[in-house]
């Protein structure tokens, strides 16, 4: 198991690189508070609350929407064909070099 | 004017178990919080969610742990103004408090204790035209008295689990309820979902799926919302009601506590972990979520440590010439503001003679 980089679009249009582990079954959201990029996961990862929505930019193929990040993302705003929650994107070596883009603040 | 000890800004967790440490101290509480109910997030975003992490409780559901809290702050009769947001803050010259809400309500304290979470909850708010100069005149957010709508028409409108219980609830209340919802699929637990299918079937319910009001109408006051139906004919349907309940979640904001003169770090107020979670205003405390410091934890255990000792530290600025000594409860038992007294059962002293053999 090897750290894999991931890159993090902040809602100013700036990129982070950063390094993230693959064997602490962080997720996305939980990457974004360790490096301090302006996620507020407000429910804590319960997919309740959609402000860790994030647009995945490449192309990796991160399987589907769990049923709990589908019922929120019909009633959040801003979501995009290509948006996920940061918080069920459990982090895996298949994600290096994975792109997103942060969604507006709600 | 309500007068107290310890003013609690934040009903959830943190705050409730607040109110029992002042009481073992003999200080008086009061509770303000934007929700309607007690509990915060945890009444709100997750009741029935199972927590692991509460000393004690192997599993314990965020709404039953809120109902145990309540039930263990009874004896000290703690006040509440649900549905208010604290909005202003005036520091008296004898060093007490006045909190005033966006309703007017007005506190008196000499001690402030944030425990604020996340700050306090906003409505989502659907975006049509006018919805504003309806609020308050049939159009709500949040539902603090169900009577309101007793032999009433009501269109309720979401998806998750506040909408499905309100519709249930009312059901049995309202003359009329009728659910909208975006999607047909609905999130919630398992036995409300199952229920409003049954008084959907049954007739109790009106429901419109996938389907979302597009229009409020009404002179000075709700008398009917535009529903759109997106099937195929895109129909518009006019259903009369006296009431328009959106119920799409709520969202946290700091608010206007962000404006008091606290020192603001991240989203939350900075206090001083190594002593008594004060903040940089002499008298101010806050507890939970809504502080910072090094190693902060968002638990809510945390947050039940740190509720214990502000009240110390309260007590010690409340009476600064009292020595006090710490009592443990198994030793000094309860003594209620309602006169109610718990405490362990003596045990008997007594020869247990010896068999005749």
């Amino acid at each position: 198991m090897s750290d894999i980089t991931v890159h993090i679009i902040d809602r100013k249009g700036v990129k982070h690189t950063v390094e993230a582990p693959t064997d602490m079954a962080m997720n996305i959201m939980e990457l974004c508070k360790v490096y301090e990029l302006p996620v507020e996961a407000v429910c804590g990862g319960m997919a309740m609350c959609a402000t860790c929505q994030c647009y995945i930019i490449s192309d990796h193929n991160l399987g589907g929407r769990s049923d709990d990040e589908q019922a929120m993302l019909w009633e959040a705003q801003n979501v995009k064909e290509n948006s996920r929650l940061g918080c069920q994107l459990v982090i895996s070596e298949s994600m290096d070099g994975l792109i997103i883009e942060l969604a507006p603040e709600v | 004017m309500i007068t107290t000890d310890i003013l609690i800004i934040g009903a959830g967790p943190t705050g409730l178990f607040a109110v029992f440490e002042a009481g073992l101290l003999k200080l008086k509480c009061h509770l303000i919080d934007a929700l309607p109910q007690p509990g915060g997030q945890c009444s709100e975003l997750y009741p029935k969610k199972p927590i692991y992490d509460i000393p004690g409780f192997p599993e314990v559901l965020a709404g039953d742990l809120v109902d145990n809290l309540m039930e263990q702050i009874k004896p000290f009769q703690p006040g509440f103004t649900l549905g208010e947001r604290a909005q202003d803050i005036e520091k008296q010259e004898d060093g007490s408090f006045i909190v005033t809400t966006n309703k007017g309500t007005k506190h008196h304290a000499k001690i402030v204790a944030i425990a604020g979470g996340l700050g306090s909850f906003e409505p989502r708010k659907p975006e049509l035209d006018n919805i504003a100069s309806y609020e308050d005149n049939g159009v709500a957010y949040m539902i603090k008295d169900p009577e309101v709508y007793r032999d009433k028409r009501v269109v309720i409108a979401g998806g998750g689990d506040s909408a499905l219980d309100w519709s249930i609830f009312l059901a049995n209340v309202a003359s009329e309820v009728t659910l909208v919802h975006r999607r047909e699929e609905f999130r919630g637990a398992l036995d409300s979902v199952e229920k409003v299918s049954e008084l959907v079937q049954q007739g109790k319910i009106k429901l419109f799926t996938p389907a979302e009001v597009t229009a409020v109408n009404g002179d000075g006051k709700v008398e009917s919302v535009h529903v759109t139906v997106y099937d195929e004919a895109k129909r518009v349907e006019a259903i009369e009601c006296d009431a328009f309940i959106p119920l799409f979640g709520l969202s946290p904001k700091l608010g206007p506590i962000g404006d008091w003169g606290l020192e603001i770090e991240k989203n939350a107020i900075k206090v001083d972990n190594t002593l008594d979670y004060q903040t940089n205003i002499p008298g101010i405390y806050a507890i939970g979520d809504v502080n910072t410091y090094p190693g902060k934890l968002k638990l809510i255990l945390c947050g039940f440590h740190e509720a214990t000792l502000m009240c110390q530290s309260a007590y010690q600025r409340i009476f600064p010439d009292k020595k006090y000594v710490m009592k443990y409860t198994t030793v000094g038992g309860i003594d209620g503001f309602d006169g109610s007294r718990k405490e362990a059962e003596k045990a008997v002293i007594k020869k247990i003679e010896n068999a005749h053999v």
